[in-house]
């Protein structure tokens, strides 16, 4: 294992220092337990948006934190979801009164957290909202199963729900801006190769150098396929093809196309992935009004993308171009 | 006879060895069909565990496993720490004020603890998970108690049909947990949950082993 570490098991503990010393205008850091909030937080009569996930997908959500977005996040160990105790006390630090969403990615330990984080909330006497996000189009929907992921979608969901939050909507109106963003976005991924876990010290799995593994999620969890490589052209194809015959989008719709890095692909290549995406969006007659492009959703130092659409109404496009400040994303301030 | 405050201490500390000494098995079985992080999580908790341990050494045997379970809850994140958490919270409040605990006691709390873990989980039966080593390790420990076998009998047979549920879990196609994320290409592998299960009631089984009838 190559990695810019000093020691495992204190990787997030001292990304959080490094965090506060960068962006101590726009976060606090708490410790034991861990969360990153707003420096002006709580805003009285604002719904807090929280969110929170296993480390390892920076920026997401810590990133995240600030004017226009979340109010707070909770880091957990790399690739596992944070505990109800930071959940609690991230969620009583968003709390302006208002009420608190939290935004969480359909993952069974995440979801199992945030469920007790938000009774503990409840009981405190704060209104509590959740929102589960599962717009992974590789996995395979069911009944019977922990169903889809969340992935590039929460982004999108912390980014408009945080600019609802600012115009002081109602906890439900927030968490109804998250629900119609989990709605109407889909999403794939792929990888070229795997990562490492830093307490593991090797790869979560060998993919050799001519192949790929298509259907890929967040976790360096093996995908659903895996197959030759091909060319990027050839491989937007496969990873849009699933999106868009999923929601179905339609002609005419207006959409947010966000091609997202793993974390080990330079934005030189996402362009050449955005431009293929983009061409076969426009070849199906919808219309690519806004766009993300970069690493937001990482899987440490895997080299690889996902492709997020998600069809946007003019309440969302305003909620998109809302300003935003945060160590990670940032526009209209 | 029956199970002491002591005998439950020395348990718990068994098990935070058995965890630590299998931590590496566990991640990678985790590894194969989820995200690599079993081992390290379950290893953190039982040492925050170990931590807390000195402090309640002198209460009742469900103020130990309450602790526990809290102490997890707080530190192994993941899917590991709710379900493993409610485990040892739902085993503390059927042994709440107890000094000692008989085989029939030893059989509800586990039961509890299974019960806690499908409702916090949602599990069933044959989906993949630390469900399918609990399930017939609590049938084993009631059909023991209509047989009349003593306690360390008991304890054997209950950590025997944990195991064989353990790698009955081997060819199914998970159907919860980050694995189902995989289909059909989560069958071939055991799963590191029905995995910590066993280890832990097979702990209980060569702790307990001396436990007079």
């Amino acid at each position: 294992m190559k990695k810019l570490i000093n020691k495992p098991e204190d990787v997030v503990r001292e990304e959080l220092e490094g965090i506060v010393y960068a962006h101590s205008d726009l976060v606090k850091v708490c410790y034991e337990p861990n969360y990153i909030v707003r420096a002006d937080a709580p805003i009285m009569g604002k719904v807090g948006v929280i969110s929170g996930g296993g480390s390892g997908h920076e920026p997401m959500h810590g990133g995240f934190v600030g004017m226009g977005m979340l109010d707070a996040a909770c880091p957990g160990a790399v690739f596992t979801s944070p505990t109800p105790d930071q959940m609690l006390e991230a969620t009583k630090a968003a709390n302006g009164g208002a009420g608190v969403l939290h935004i969480v990615k359909n993952y069974t330990g995440d979801i199992m957290n945030f469920e007790m984080a938000a009774e503990l909330g409840r009981a405190e006497g704060i209104e509590v909202e959740a929102v589960v996000t599962d717009d992974d189009v590789a996995v395979k929907d069911s009944l019977y199963t922990a169903g889809r992921r969340g992935v590039g979608v929460t982004v999108l969901a912390e980014k408009l729900c945080g600019a609802a939050a600012e115009e002081k909507r109602s906890l439900k109106d927030v968490a109804d801006v998250c629900r119609k963003a989990k709605d109407w976005g889909r999403s794939m991924g792929m990888a070229l190769t795997s990562c490492t876990v830093p307490h593991v010290g090797k790869p979560t799995f060998d993919l050799p150098e001519d192949e790929m593994e298509i259907g890929i999620g967040i976790h360096g969890e093996p995908g659903r396929t895996r197959m030759p490589l091909k060319s990027a052209d050839e491989i937007v194809e496969m990873l849009m093809e699933p999106i868009l015959s999923d929601l179905p989008y339609k002609e005419g719709d207006n959409v947010l196309l966000f091609v997202n890095g793993m974390g080990g692909t330079p934005l030189i290549e996402l362009y050449i992935i955005f431009r293929k995406a983009y061409q076969i969006a426009e070849k199906h007659g919808i219309k690519v009004v806004r766009n993300l492009i970069g690493p937001y959703i990482t899987s440490l130092e895997m080299a690889g993308t996902s492709i997020t659409m998600l069809k946007l109404d003019d309440d969302m496009i305003k909620l998109w171009d809302a300003p935003v400040k945060t160590p990670a994303l940032r526009w209209g301030v | 006879m029956s199970i002491t405050r002591d005998d439950t201490l020395n348990w718990v500390k068994a098990i935070a060895g058995v965890i630590n000494e299998k931590s590496t098995y566990l991640t990678e079985l985790d590894a194969a069909i989820g995200d690599a992080d079993h081992g390290a999580n379950m290893d953190r908790g039982f040492k925050a565990v170990m931590n807390k341990l000195p402090e309640i050494s002198d209460k009742d045997i469900g103020t130990i496993f309450k602790t526990v379970g809290m102490t997890l809850i707080s530190t192994v994140g993941g899917a590991g720490g709710p379900l493993y958490g409610t485990f040892f919270l739902q085993v503390g409040m059927k042994t709440a004020g107890k000094m000692e605990l008989s085989l029939t006691d030893w059989t509800d709390a586990l039961e509890a603890a299974l019960n806690g873990v499908v409702m916090r989980g949602k599990a069933e039966l044959g989906d993949k998970t630390m469900v399918d080593a609990l399930t017939p390790a609590v049938a084993a420990l009631k059909q023991s108690i209509s047989e009349s076998q003593p306690i360390h009998k008991a304890l054997e047979l209950s950590a025997e049909a944990a195991k064989k549920g353990m790698e009955g879990t081997v060819p199914l196609v998970a159907r919860k947990g980050r694995a189902s994320y995989l289909g059909e290409r989560s069958a071939g592998h055991q799963d590191p949950g029905a995995t910590s299960s066993f280890l832990i009631l097979k702990t209980a089984a060569d702790t307990w082993k001396d436990i007079p009838a």
